[in-house]
């Protein structure tokens, strides 16, 4: 599924048109972008949570030269999945 | 670290404030949309969002495991989990 496969899911749910589904689609996905992009983590009752883990820089390693690379620290989103939805998957 | 928790009723709010649905439509379009996900997803399909992500499902095989506190060895049967990777888009915009 992608987003404009969403967007028809979306208008088809909530009977309404396609032209409407669209930008709530987006708000939904932007707020999500925009939350994540703060550091703040996100909570969807039934579908998972988001939260925003962050490493600190260490010294890697080329695995196929072995030449060793700094990695500068960074931030990463990571989504567990809810535990409704964890339990109907492994139905 | 920042405890500010984005939930349903967020982006119900936006949704409203934005776009003029009322509340309670908004929280059902809200509701909507992450059902649409998981129905897709308990068909095994896989959902991609460019600005956000990709949510895979990935079958797992079973396995001996341990018991991390006990050291006992117990049988972890086959299951499948989410998966999420975010886009090249949603990690720059983390780290910028």
């Amino acid at each position: 599924m992608n987003k404009s496969q969403l967007i028809e899911a979306l208008a088809e749910e909530g009977n309404i048109p396609l032209r409407e589904a669209s930008p709530i689609t987006d708000t939904i996905l932007g707020a999500m972008v925009e939350a994540l992009a703060s550091g703040d983590s996100i909570e969807i009752r039934g579908f998972g949570s988001f939260v925003v883990k962050e490493y600190d820089a260490y010294t890697g390693r080329n695995p196929k030269t072995g030449a060793s690379i700094k990695v500068p620290p960074k931030k990463l989103p990571f989504f567990k999945v809810g535990k409704d939805l964890k339990e109907k998957i492994n139905k | 670290m920042n405890d500010a928790n984005l939930t349903r009723k967020d982006l119900a709010r936006a949704i409203n404030e934005k776009l003029g649905f009322s509340k309670q439509s908004a929280g059902e379009l809200v509701d909507h949309v992450f059902d649409s996900m998981k129905s897709r997803l308990l068909e095994e399909e896989a959902i991609k969002l460019v600005q956000f992500g990709t949510f895979n499902i990935r079958k797992k095989n079973a396995r001996v495991g341990r018991n991390p506190r006990t050291g006992d060895t117990m049988e972890i049967c086959r299951r499948s989990m989410v998966s999420f990777k975010p886009s090249k888009g949603l990690r720059e915009r983390i780290n910028s």
